[in-house]
């Protein structure tokens, strides 16, 4: 298949789901041979050449100053032309807040079946299959897309980026779309980000406070572990609901559905909501008094102990060893 | 403003989802069935948008004759009209969308709102479909609100922040925790919502464009590795950590 990954950018530099992208276009170039580009809205040829090292050999840079605003209608139609254009089978968006609201826009234009927040590619006779979780990870569906062209979300963190063996200089060609001002209503004019706080969604760690914790006053503990891992905090629903933490943590199934390298779990005791957020970790460490507590059954390490006492040894082991 | 809300019906939270004999959807016996936990902020926005600007509150469903519960909830909370679109068994969700935007052209509401996902599927698309399929913009996964005329200024949580976006009526958004309070029907309500009518329309939905081949309950986890809490079960679980599972 030709396929076409959208390359999200921040600060005119890419971001890690970018290459997370051309990983999962590769993967899909494996299965059905073809073709890989990236697209870049309003690109900078800087950030374009050092994305060779990942493997993008050739780049569409969308050119558009009607873009600036980053309406999600006007950069749905932008990548939806150029698809068009160059005839392009499959299309790859990140399943970030960004992508999500791009990916069933541009799907409706060009009339393709849409499947969001994939983790696996895989074949069904010749046909591209994709898998992705359902019920917050409770389970997993694979699906097809009947249409000729194809659109897919591609979950963070699962396809994880990797440098190519060689550096690539990629091929980079401009487009410019057809867009009115019609085109880019819903303009984004402000962009507010949580000072030096890594995302729950975006952190390859994370370590998460529960009601173990007791109260919003000993999440400094939470916090201390989390920096001396460089990680991220998150936090069950009960100490939302509490208003200990804020709602922008919140991991499970009416939170944030996360995957990252690592999950620690400190005074979460692991009810079915806050397990089906979090069980796709990679490594899950759990620590609770309470040996029979759910969360031990998806741990692949735990510690049955008191988390006012725990936290600041595995704290000050864990900095020692990160040299945090 | 007259408001349109999407409502889907979903397995409670608490479910343990297990596959159903088809191998391809959820076995639903002894599934306890919900209004959509995002969609209470999605119905109760309408209202309070009413009870500023004036206008109507319609809530649509696309589903088959048990979709009705779900509709009486939100008749309960204050909506002022119901629709049922009697979904095709095999539909996804472009033909859920093409259902939504049917009615919609019907009513001609200033503003559709849906929950920001359906905790089913999870796919957090069907505010962009309908708004694409209107040509109106939309703005998913919002926080806070404001209207001015036939201009909105909504806020929306974005990784490790939040996007401030302009826009004008008619428009999609999709609500998430936290836009609001959501009521609790009260009991008289409940009962009164019994009896009040519920429009029945048939969907005119085109083919599928996905097909679930098959659904699987993810492996399970072999039993890891617990210790206690002396300094020396610290140390061994940092350098697994470390040398073991080498994520440190």
């Amino acid at each position: 298949m030709k396929v076409l990954g959208l390359l999200e950018t921040q600060d005119q530099k890419f971001k890690k789901t970018a290459y997370e992208v051309l990983m999962a276009g590769r993967r899909i170039n494996e299965l059905t041979g073809g073709s890989l580009s990236g697209v870049v809205i309003n690109g900078d040829a800087g950030a374009i050449a050092e994305a060779g090292a990942y493997g993008l050999t050739d780049c569409f840079n969308v050119q558009s100053d009607l873009l600036q605003n980053n309406s999600s209608m006007g950069v749905a139609r932008a990548v939806a032309q150029l698809a068009e254009d160059r005839g392009f089978d499959a299309l790859l968006l990140p399943a970030t807040a960004a992508g999500k609201e791009l990916a069933p826009r541009i799907a409706i234009r060009l009339q393709a079946g849409l499947i969001a927040d994939t983790i696996n590619f895989s074949l069904d006779g010749e046909h591209l299959v994709a898998s992705k979780p359902v019920y917050a990870g409770k389970a997993h569906i694979r699906a097809k897309i009947e249409t000729p062209r194809h659109v897919y979300t591609i979950r963070p963190n699962i396809f994880t980026a990797r440098k190519a063996d060689s550096p690539a200089t990629p091929a980079v060609t401009d487009f410019s779309p057809q867009l009115s001002e019609n085109d880019t209503r819903a303009g984004v004019t402000d962009v507010t980000r949580a000072t030096g706080a890594l995302d729950v969604a975006e952190a390859e760690i994370i370590v998460s406070g529960g009601r173990g914790m007791k109260g919003p006053e000993n999440f400094y503990l939470v916090e201390e572990l989390a920096g001396a891992f460089g990680g991220a905090v998150g936090a069950s629903r009960a100490v939302v609901d509490a208003g200990w933490r804020p709602h922008a943590e919140q991991v499970g199934q009416t939170g944030k559905t996360v995957s990252p390298n690592l999950y620690v779990a400190c005074g979460i005791s692991g009810a079915v909501q806050h397990l089906a957020g979090m069980s796709s970790s990679k490594v899950i460490v759990a620590i609770n008094k309470d040996a029979s507590a759910p969360i031990f059954q998806v741990a692949d390490y735990g510690i049955v102990g008191d988390v006012f006492e725990v936290l600041p040894k595995l704290t000050e082991r864990v900095a020692a060893t990160t040299g945090a | 403003m007259n408001i349109l809300v999407g409502i889907s019906r979903v397995p409670d939270t608490a479910t343990k989802v297990m596959v159903g004999d088809d191998g391809r959807t959820i076995a639903s016996q002894g599934v306890k069935y919900i209004l959509n936990p995002y969609d209470e902020y999605a119905i109760e926005e309408g209202l309070q948008l009413k009870q500023k600007h004036g206008g109507s509150v319609t809530v649509v469903t696309v589903a088959d004759e048990a979709g009705k519960d779900i509709l009486r909830t939100a008749l309960a909370m204050g909506v002022d009209k119901a629709v049922l679109v009697r979904s095709k068994e095999e539909s996804d969700s472009f033909g859920v969308a093409a259902d939504i935007v049917a009615v919609a052209k019907d009513i001609a509401p200033d503003l559709i709102i849906f929950g920001r996902q359906s905790i089913d599927f999870d796919s957090f698309q069907m505010a962009p479909m309908v708004a694409e399929l209107l040509d109106w913009p939309s703005v998913s996964i919002v926080s806070t609100l404001s209207v001015d005329g036939t201009t909105l200024q909504l806020e929306r949580d974005v990784e490790g922040g939040k996007e401030t976006i302009t826009t004008t009526l008619p428009c999609v958004i999709s609500a998430q925790k936290g836009l609001n309070d959501p009521r609790y029907p009260k009991l008289p309500d409940i009962i009164k919502a019994k009896s009040k009518p519920i429009e029945e329309r048939e969907s005119t939905s085109e083919a599928t464009r996905v097909s679930v081949i098959a659904m699987e309950n993810p492996p399970a986890k072999n039993q890891g590795k617990v210790l206690g809490d002396s300094d020396t079960d610290i140390a061994e679980l940092v350098r697994l950590l470390h040398e073991e599972a080498k994520v440190i």
